[in-house]
């Protein structure tokens, strides 16, 4: 393994601008959605007082999700001192900053009140697992920020063993916060399990991956350099370790919940006749957003095919949108038992009904846009990125 | 005339306003002092609550603790709100037991739980519980997160979706922030009975003091048998029902 060297890309090429303007539309049409939704109330959107979390919160939570997912590149390198993973390091944590960046954007824009972010920034409730996302989304920027320089300042380089430590700590408590939003909700059945955050933490793993395969892969395509198969047949396999690991989280989560009585009707509502929640449950979360890309990974056919890799990323990453939206919009459509052993008539039950509007969406995807902007920008300024990852250059056991 | 220079008018000015902020506030606090004092002021001696009896309650009772509420609070007329959108601070609720088919008819609104759920995941404390047990929401500082409708068990919250005007003077409303029933907060410090409590004729709904053992809703619950909504969630509401 030779010396990494790190080089900015030169962002002059038709490419790049091409690319900064497709992502500054979609952020465009997310302002525009914003102030459309902000200036007439949340009346123009499918949201309702049934369903008060809609299609923004699914973005926003996939994306904060991904965010602390995204840095397990390079907790893998200095926590874990897999030294293949070391000249990732510093794109992953760019990446896990413009995801949680992205993501935050979704969940401020969406507020009632967006204007006053500056209350929640002084007003605790230290009694709220929101108030402590607030902190510890903070803190996540702040530790990738530094450990980030670690990165960087060849001085400071010592030192970036010490802080990859604390941020990866950090991430992970940081997942668990963002599990427990819902696992802390008693009144609700599809929530209420301390299991929601070890699986979100599992999910963060997976969807954080797949965006980074797909930026690494699409940077270094894009900028001509080389990337061998040595870093990329290892993340692939990752990857699909980490698919694995979310279905088994979420076969015993609803196994788990099957066996209740008390949660036996949200079950049959998400697994069996829920209408639309059922269906993307199992075409687009399991189907669609798991054994597919499994398939595509390790089959012997499609593996080690980056076309077929890349494939598996982008279905990864509309599974999780779609598993955020099962568990999000299906676990509110769902009523909550208000009188057990009673049917409820009039005045409160069945199915909430939601339609998310083009607005909720454009606002989402400009999310997207707003991490995938600044990570492009960002390695133009920086030298984030190995001029080359070939496999003489990064592969420590290399024989050549 | 001495011409003015810019220091002397800064210290001129400085002088002047710290006077007039001095004397000012000092107007101000005595103002306060003279006020008489509240005759009830707010005390965790006291639990605001409420006994509903769903035997004497009628159906066209429960319309009107609706329609008193509505009136009272001026929510439920927003022009552009469609069904689950609009604001319901309290509603009818028809509930049937499955083994029996007897059916019974209640009034929901916040039940002003002990522990209330919305209070504990609220960002920015703007989910509160007064002394006297009377759960509120503190438009001013709620950033419309919508966290505390998640958290309630009784679907008892409800967001502002869009502008409203005319709105009453004792109780404005935001578009943006969530809102749910105050036990009428501003009639109970007045020694007045909430006007949904005052819409029924009959005893079907008993407010009062939870602690006072002289209260008609102390001596009630000490002789009923009744139960709270969800009493497994140990909340410990502060509206109880019975008959059902």
């Amino acid at each position: 393994m030779s010396i990494i060297r790190y080089e900015q890309t030169q962002g002059k090429s038709l490419g790049f601008y091409a690319l900064i303007a497709g992502l500054g539309a979609f952020i465009l049409a997310a302002l525009a959605g914003v102030y459309y939704m902000e200036h007439n109330g949340h009346h123009v959107t499918g949201m309702s007082n049934r369903i008060v979390w809609g299609l923004p919160h699914v973005f926003a939570l996939f994306l904060i999700v991904a965010a602390s997912g995204a840095l397990n590149i390079a907790s893998i390198a200095s926590v874990f001192q897999k030294k293949i993973y070391k000249p990732l390091s510093r794109l992953s944590g760019l990446v896990a900053l413009a995801l949680l960046a992205g993501g935050l954007m979704v969940l401020v824009l969406d507020l009632g009140r967006p204007d006053r972010l500056i209350v929640a920034m002084t007003e605790y409730n230290f009694n709220s697992i929101f108030a402590w996302n607030i902190i510890l989304y903070n803190g996540f920027f702040a530790i990738v920020g530094v450990y980030l320089w670690m990165m960087f300042e060849r001085r400071m380089n010592k030192y970036s063993r010490t802080v990859g430590i604390a941020a990866f700590t950090w991430r992970l408590i940081l997942t668990t916060g963002t599990g427990s939003i819902f696992g802390f909700l008693v009144a609700r059945q599809a929530y209420d399990a301390v299991m929601m955050a070890p699986m979100f933490v599992i999910m963060s793993f997976a969807f954080g991956l797949a965006f980074f395969i797909l930026i690494l892969m699409a940077s270094y395509k894009w900028t001509e350099r080389q990337l061998g198969d040595a870093i990329v047949n290892r993340l692939s396999n990752l990857l699909g370790v980490f698919v694995a690991a979310v279905l088994y989280f979420v076969a015993v989560y609803h196994v788990g919940n099957l066996y209740l009585a008390e949660n036996s009707g949200v079950e049959n509502f998400i697994l069996v006749d829920g209408g639309i929640y059922t269906q993307l449950f199992w075409y687009g979360q399991i189907i669609l957003g798991s054994l597919v890309p499994l398939a595509l990974l390790y089959s012997p056919a499609t593996r080690g095919n980056r076309t077929m890799l890349g494939l598996a990323s982008v279905l990864i990453i509309v599974g999780g949108i779609v598993q955020l939206y099962v568990i999000i919009i299906g676990g509110q459509a769902y009523p909550m038992e208000l009188f057990p052993g009673k049917e409820i008539l009039e005045g409160y039950g069945g199915i909430a009904a939601y339609t998310p509007t083009l607005a909720e969406l454009m606002l989402g995807l400009g999310g997207i846009a707003v991490s995938l902007i600044a990570v492009t920008y960002l390695i133009k300024f920086l030298p984030f990125l190995p001029e080359s990852l070939a496999d003489d250059v990064a592969d420590p056991h290399h024989k050549g | 005339m001495k011409e003015l220079n810019r220091r002397d008018f800064i210290k001129t000015t400085t002088a002047t306003t710290a006077g007039v902020a001095t004397i000012a506030s000092g107007i101000t606090l005595t103002t306060y002092a003279a006020l008489p004092k509240e005759s009830n002021p707010v005390t965790n001696e006291k639990r605001w609550g409420m006994l509903i009896d769903t035997n004497k309650l009628t159906e066209s009772n429960i319309d009107d603790m609706v329609n008193a509420c509505q009136e009272e609070h001026g929510w439920g007329d927003e022009a552009h709100s469609t069904g689950d959108q609009k604001a319901g601070w309290i509603k009818k609720v028809k509930v049937k037991d499955k083994a029996t088919e007897r059916i019974s008819n209640l009034a929901l609104m916040c039940q002003h739980c002990e522990e209330p759920p919305c209070v504990d995941v609220c960002p920015t404390n703007a989910s509160m519980k007064r002394e006297d047990g009377i759960v509120l929401v503190d438009r001013h500082l709620c950033i419309g997160c919508r966290y505390c409708m998640m958290a309630c068990p009784y679907d008892a919250r409800s967001f502002v979706h869009e502008t409203l005007t005319d709105q009453k003077t004792h109780m404005p409303r935001g578009k943006g922030t969530v809102e749910a029933c105050t036990m009428c907060v501003h009639k109970v410090d007045k020694g007045e009975a909430p006007a949904c409590v005052a819409s029924v004729a009959s005893d079907a709904v008993i407010f009062g003091d939870l602690y006072d053992p002289t209260s008609k809703i102390n001596q009630t619950l000490k002789k009923v048998q009744s139960t709270q909504i969800r009493a497994d969630l140990n909340l410990n509401t502060g509206v109880r029902y019975s008959g059902i």
